[in-house]
This record gives C-alpha cells, structure tokens and sequence, in this order.
C-alpha cells in the first residue's frame, strides 16, 4: 500500500535557508543544497522549499538553487513563494522542481490553478491553505498574504473548489496549531482530507514524535509536514518513521 | 550516449542529471540523427497522455521513437512516457499512443484519492529480469492519475499494489517502462535506472 509521508519543510530567502518564528529574527541557517541532501540521506520522502525573499533577485536566485537541488537529491520536492503566474511555474519546473505551490495567488486568481494544471499536469500542482477556526461560523477561514488576511471564504468550499480546479495536492496549515507544538490540527485535517479526493499535506503544530501517527490515524492526512523540530534536530525523520513503522503504520 | 527525448513535455533536467550521476554521457535531444546513434534512449513524459502525443507527432518524434525501438537498442518510458509505449489512452477521450506494447491506459477510480502519489513497494513478477540483476523489493515514488493495463501477461514485470493491482514496470524485448520515477526513487530508483542504462553497453565515462 501508498506509504505515508513525512516531508521537512526549509524557508528560502535570496538563495540561503533561514530560521526564525513567524519570519521574525530571520538567521542565516545554511546552503539549502546541501540541508536539502541531508534530509534526502536522513529519509525525507519529500522536500518542500518556500521561498520568502522579498525581491525580484531574491526570486531569479531561487531558480539558481531549484536547478543545483535537482542535481543534488533524488527525491521529489516542491516550491513555493511568490509564484503568482504560469510562467513562474514553467522556470521552476524546467529548472526541475517537481511540484509548485500556490497559496495567495490561487485566492486572488483561482484560474490560475486550472491554468497550471492543464499546462503541467495536475500532479505538479500544489495548493497551499492557511486556515484558522472562525468562531461565529463554526467553522474555518481561509488566510492569505502570510496568514495576516482573512478572506471570507470557508476552508472547505475552497478545498473542493481547487480540486475541481484541477490542483493534484493540498497543503493545509493550520494557523491555529502552527508554532504551538502541541500537535497537527486533527479536527480541520480530517475535515478537509474526508471532503477531497486528493492527497492532504498536513502542516503546523508538530511538536512530539506521536503527533504524527496521530495525523494520520485521526487527521486523515496522506502528508506530514513540519519545520522546526526537524531543523532544530528536536527529532530524527528515522525517530518519526520508526514510531510509525511501530504503530502499524506504512512508510518508507 | 544515452538520448533523452525532448518531446516538450518531461521533467528532462531530473533524468538527465540522474542518468549522468550513474556515470553515463546524457544527451536531452530532439534531433532524430541523435536519437538514432544513441547507445540507449529514455522517452520521459509529465502531463497529459493526448498533449504529449500530439507534441510526438508534430516534432516527428513519434517516428523516431518507434523507429528506435525497432532498432533493438534498449529505450525506456518514464512516467507518461510509459503509458505512451502502449495502444491508446483514455485520458482527456481515446487517444492512440505509440502502440509498442499492446494494452491500454486508463484512469484510476474508486473510493480513494488520485493520483496515485507517493512512495509504494514494488513486487518484482519476473525476477530474473535483467533490470532487477541485485536488487530487492523496495519502495519507488508515483504520482499519476491513469495506469496502464498491458494486454500480454509476460509484458508485466513489476507491480505494485494500490487498492489494485498497478503496473509498474513493463518490459518486451528492448523496450521498457517505469510508471514511477526512478530518477526521483532514490537508492532503489537509480538501482533500477543503473541496470537499465548497463543493458545499453553505453561506456561509463566517469562514476
């Protein structure tokens, strides 16, 4: 059977990954060639790169990394970040990106995702949701610009409406969970991965080894992504995996 | 020299950095002449079955791939370029294909998410198949949303298992293919592309 997945996420800013909390007190935390090759030889089952640089060079530096990783890794990875047009997404994928991400861009232009999905293929397509629990609806909000907009829109109505769009995957954040480490958001994964049938990347709020078999256990998630404690080694992707194995769970 | 196929449409950075990273020469091309020298020839393939074949058929590249097969020198489809080896798809309405291995292509449907994407194990069917010399059942990485049902039995060489039974490596003589991505399968990926490149001769120009 299909393995679940455990994939480390880096930022990226003008070519250089960094560390930091909510893009506060950003350091330079190395070469994301050679993070990104590590975390292949440590089992990562995929690499996702945002990239956060602000500029126009920033951007074009992207690109330079994107073409070195692939020559690097032999594992798919996907990048995200300020793509906002089909032709951001074809230099990235020729540059050889195997997945791109959109978030704000697919809000702001939702064609855009049918657009891609019918240029590369839907497989290449990710969409990326930063959600957040609105109280007076009793239900989730989606968030644009960095999690600082909200936008009116149900987290729900848009899943189903990217995959109608064409998109191949979801990459779901929880805006609650994220940075707390006390776990996935169980209740808005299993809501959104039940309510599509395409592959759900959970994202936010990892913090302890066992909150991964809960994502998948409970959360219905396909993915596990997460940032900080791998980088900042507080767990090894083998740790995680093995709990997995241990637990009856199929991975690689 | 081993060709990689430029029909447009193929992730031909991965696989050509992957082929030269087992020691091969790697030529992405689009020129027949080349295609036709080469020691062996890998047709890559992302995107949609009827785009792809329409793209073959416009650069000529559909000649030059059947026309490499019938050469008897080895050649590989990776991905969508499997799927192109075989009659006829039906994705996006019936599209024919290359029509070197007989069977046709159709989409994944159930109760369960598509595409098929991520890592899952392969089960060798013919093992004393040249492309699994040394290698054992491992995992791979997938992601599609059609598959391939090969009409002749002996044509399966792998599969693996994803609510069904799915083809995963095809092979008849010299032509052969991978549904998933070995230049994105890590260890046993490359394993699996090494073997198939030893089968060409190519000389190994540097490891």
């Amino acid at each position: 059977m299909l393995a679940k997945r455990i994939i480390p996420c880096l930022d990226v800013k003008d070519g250089r990954v960094v560390k930091g909390v909510n893009f506060v007190n950003l350091r330079d935390a190395g070469d994301p060639v050679e993070l990104a090759s590590t975390y292949d030889q440590e089992g990562a089952d995929e690499l996702v790169f945002l990239d956060i640089s602000a500029s126009v060079e920033g951007r074009a530096t992207m690109i330079e990394v994107v073409k070195r990783t692939a020559g690097e890794i032999t594992i798919p990875f996907t990048v995200g970040g300020g793509i906002s047009h089909v032709d951001d997404m074809k230099r990235l994928l020729r540059a050889g990106a195997d997945k791109i991400a959109i978030n704000t861009a697919a809000v702001l232009n939702p064609s855009l995702v049918s657009e891609g999905a019918r240029k590369f293929g839907s497989q290449c397509i990710v969409v990326a949701i930063d959600a957040k629990y609105n109280e007076a609806w009793g239900e989730w909000e989606v968030f644009t610009h960095g999690g600082r907009k909200e936008t009116g829109i149900k987290v729900l109505e848009w899943a189903r409406e990217i995959e109608r769009l064409g998109a191949g995957e979801i990459l779901l954040t929880s805006m609650d969970a994220d940075g707390t480490k006390d776990g996935f958001d169980l209740k808005l994964t299993r809501a959104v991965s039940d309510s599509v049938g395409i592959p759900v990347i959970a994202s936010g709020g990892a913090g302890r080894i066992e909150h991964f078999s809960d994502v998948f256990a409970e959360g219905h998630a396909d993915a596990g992504l997460a940032a900080t404690i791998f980088h900042y080694k507080e767990m090894t992707i083998r740790e995680v995996k093995d709990d997995l194995r241990e637990k009856g769970v199929e991975v690689r | 020299m081993i060709a990689i196929i430029d029909y447009g449409m193929g992730n031909l950075h991965s696989v050509s950095k992957a082929v030269e990273r087992l020691g091969y020469e790697a030529v992405v091309t689009a020129d027949p002449a080349v295609i036709e020298a080469a020691d062996g020839a890998i047709l890559p393939g992302v995107g949609a079955f009827g785009d792809a074949m329409e793209n073959l058929r416009e650069t000529k590249l559909d000649e030059a791939t059947k026309a490499y097969a019938a050469s008897g020198k080895p050649l590989m489809g990776i991905c969508l370029g499997m799927q192109l080896l075989f009659s006829q798809s039906e994705e996006h309405g019936v599209n024919e294909g290359l029509d070197l291995l007989p069977g046709k292509v159709i989409r994944f449907q159930g109760d369960y998410k598509v595409p098929h994407m991520g890592w899952n194990k392969l089960s060798f069917l013919q093992t004393d198949s040249p492309l699994f010399k040394g290698l054992e059942e491992g995992h791979v990485y997938f992601v599609h949303s059609f598959h391939a049902k090969p009409e002749v039995a002996g044509d399966l060489l792998a599969t693996t298992d994803y609510y069904q039974q799915v083809t995963a490596i095809v092979g008849r003589d010299n032509v052969y293919g991978m549904q998933f991505h070995p230049e994105k399968s890590s260890e046993l990926g490359m394993q699996l592309l090494g073997n198939f490149l030893a089968l060409t001769g190519s000389p190994v120009v540097q490891r």
